[in-house]
């Protein structure tokens, strides 16, 4: 039987960069945009952090490093890293009105190679002397939890027991689904999605809107990237650790059929997902059945996105401009 | 009518432009994003950028041996981008390509090591074609099916395909690992060499080659002089309009994705049979995204595909040049592919649109322009 009490925060531990990206991609798709270069933000924004702070760490004694500082560097590199790539999304999809699919799958080509060449050159780069990155004293900061979630027991362990950043994440993705549910912001972004030229002629600025949510959207990811390095990861890069976790949060977009705040619970879902293998039984001599295990997020997620598309209710659609470019002129 | 406020510039759709004008557009952005490229190198590494240029030359053709893996390499991006190119042309994003050679490389491996001294060579070579050519297509089919049947994101479902397909691989080379204990299956059948496809020419590098030449050529012709070329090209401008004029879209989507995945599978038996002899998890190494973008670029027509994979190969094989000689890591090519990509995406746009400039005498003018 699974220890629940074990289980549930490695799952969430695991879910959260999900959380981060899928909130990322909903304030994207929610505008229109189908940004799949999530996997290669969150490299970017997890890579800069690790920059940042590895040029912080290297720079002062590790004594003397200020806490607020520690945290203060790699967030800001991480967001300012993720903001380049949603720029750079947004001028060539926006205003380029280039293919919004291969922009995407360039930019995951280019963020995942930009994530892992400097994290495995950065250190020759430098010309430091350190045998590999691993940025313990930054991550103690990332990763420090309440400090009564130890005397609460089993309640303090599962929720408590976090660094500050994943409760960031779930205060984001909250945020998230009140602005677009309830606020005007909210409502102009969607008629954005749904149909810019009714936006437009309503006197909404596209292009605005457009920019301003994916530029977000692709912070938000690339704190996911940061998450996962410097908390699950315990601050030690490695290339193409980071995995398939950006594929994935795309993927939980559609099945939380685009809201922000049904995707706290499937993304600690599809965390314990991905760790179910180690839970599972192989017997001694097969560790081969491991390898099937870990389909398991996989299946579940082609079963889930064919079962939403056989009941296709109209208030699971996708926003209906997803992934088409917005022309004035040719309305 | 308010005539305070006129744009600096506004943006015009344009005709057709001339093939050579838009084709010195793309040279253009090219030529641009390679200049870009070596700044980059150069900040990285410190060499003159004429050296970059050398560099790269020479870690693309710098040997005899480098000038065939080259075009080897070329020949299986090509084939790739190749697979992918019916599906695109009728709107299907196939992502899943990376897959669909896993399984068809998976397919061949199994026949290899399960059918060595059964049955004669002959008939394991055999086998492995339809065995490999089948896998792929059932990769490419079921995504297809959800498609057809209740309109499934075919990106995401082709995405996941993948990673079951990676799975399934690292279930078998657990399986099959040789040695115990070492976590790859190794060269299959060193000794024997069942399955081993043929060397033709004296090379084993003109096998690939002569395929992807052979596949380009049919590609097009399928593409543009059959009656299934056409039906694509319907269902991939407006599906409503290949439904009126009684063209059955379900069917469409199967057939091509069954096409799109056999020619995966196709690479898969070639990569597994004739070039490493063996199967990983990283045998496609991201050239099932890397297609999507090289068809893409070549405007889904087959003989320019052979110019742009050339391209992203020759780059490919230049940086990853540069990066072993600089103790760089590998994926310094991933970036400079990134880079030229950006250029050639952005220059589309000034390609399909004209940019009209605020002329300040005759502002009339612009307006009823």
């Amino acid at each position: 039987m699974i220890n629940l009490v074990a289980f549930i925060p490695r799952a969430v531990v695991q879910g959260i960069p999900l959380l981060f990206g899928s909130t990322g991609e909903i304030l994207t798709e929610k505008s229109g945009n189908l940004n799949l270069g999530i996997p290669g933000v969150m490299y970017v924004g997890a890579i800069s952090g690790v920059m940042g702070s590895f040029f912080y760490e290297q720079s002062v004694d590790p004594a003397d490093m200020n806490g607020a500082l520690a945290i203060l560097i790699p967030l800001l590199c991480c967001l300012v890293g993720s903001l380049c790539m949603g720029l750079l999304y947004c001028f060539l999809t926006v205003t380029l009105r280039a293919n919004q699919n291969v922009t995407g799958l360039a930019m995951t080509t280019f963020g995942v190679g930009f994530g892992n060449f400097f994290g495995g050159s950065l250190i020759k780069l430098s010309g430091s002397d350190v045998p590999s990155i691993a940025l313990s004293a930054t991550s103690g900061y990332f990763s420090k939890s309440l400090p009564f979630a130890g005397k609460l027991g089993w309640v303090g362990k599962v929720f408590f027991s976090y660094g500050f950043l994943a409760y960031v994440a779930i205060l984001i993705a909250i945020v998230c689904a009140y602005v677009l549910k309830h606020t005007r912001v909210g409502l102009h972004l969607r008629a954005v999605g749904e149909n810019p030229g009714t936006a437009d002629a309503a006197g909404i600025n596209v292009t605005k809107y457009k920019y301003k949510a994916t530029c977000i959207g692709c912070m938000i990811a690339g704190l996911g990237g940061l998450y996962y390095v410097m908390d699950y990861a315990c601050g030690v890069w490695s290339n193409d650790a980071f995995g398939d976790r950006g594929w994935l949060a795309i993927a939980l977009v559609i099945f939380t059929i685009w809201r922000p705040f049904v995707s706290i619970f499937a993304s600690i879902f599809f965390g314990g997902l991905y760790i179910l293998y180690l839970y599972l039984p192989t017997g001694m001599d097969h560790m081969e059945y491991q390898e099937l295990y870990k389909m398991i997020p996989y299946i579940v997620t082609l079963v889930v996105l064919v079962l939403t598309s056989m009941r296709n209710k109209r208030e699971n659609q996708p926003p209906s401009s997803l992934g088409q470019s917005y022309f004035r002129e040719e309305r | 009518m308010n005539k305070a406020k006129d744009p600096l510039f506004h943006i015009v759709k344009r005709d057709a432009l001339p093939w050579y004008k838009s084709l010195g557009i793309r040279l253009i952005a090219i030529l641009a994003a390679l200049i870009v490229c070596a700044v980059v190198t150069t900040i990285l590494t410190g060499i003159n950028p004429i050296q970059v240029y050398v560099s790269i030359f020479l870690g693309a053709f710098g040997t005899a041996r480098k000038t065939w893996i080259t075009f080897q390499n070329i020949a299986i991006l090509l084939l790739i981008s190749l697979a992918l190119t019916p599906a695109f042309r009728m709107r299907f994003w196939n992502i899943g390509g990376e897959g669909q050679v896993l399984i068809g490389g998976l397919a061949a491996a199994v026949c290899m090591i399960t059918l060595a001294d059964k049955v004669p060579n002959v008939v394991v070579i055999l086998l492995m074609i339809v065995c490999s050519l089948g896998a792929g297509a059932i990769w490419g089919l079921i995504p297809a099916f959800f498609k057809a049947k209740w309109n499934t994101n075919e990106t995401l479902s082709t995405l996941m395909m993948n990673y079951i397909a990676t799975q399934l691989v690292a279930f078998y080379t657990i399986v099959w690992e040789m040695p115990k204990g070492s976590g790859k299956i190794g060269i299959i059948n060193q000794n024997t060499n069942v399955g081993w496809l043929p060397e033709i020419g004296g090379s084993k590098y003109l096998l690939s080659i002569v395929v992807a030449v052979l596949v380009t050529v049919l590609m097009y012709i399928y593409l543009t002089y059959s009656k299934h070329g056409y039906e694509i090209e319907v269902v991939g401008e407006s599906e409503r309009t290949a439904r009126y004029v009684g063209i059955k879209v379900e069917k469409v989507i199967i057939r091509t994705m069954l096409l799109s995945g056999a020619i995966c599978g196709l690479v898969g038996l070639l990569l597994v049979g004739g070039i490493n002899h063996t199967v990983t998890t990283t045998i496609a190494n991201g050239q099932g995204f890397t297609a999507v973008l090289v068809s893409w670029m070549a405007k889904f027509n087959p003989f320019t595909m052979i110019a742009t994979s050339f391209l992203i190969i020759f780059l490919n094989r230049g940086a990853s040049e540069i990066s072993t000689t600089f103790g760089l890591n590998q994926s310094f090519a991933d970036i400079l592919t990134g880079i030229i990509l950006f250029f050639i995406i952005g220059c589309e746009f000034f390609i399909a649109y004209q940019i009209h400039f605020r002329k300040k005498p005759e502002r009339r003018m612009i307006v009823n322009d």
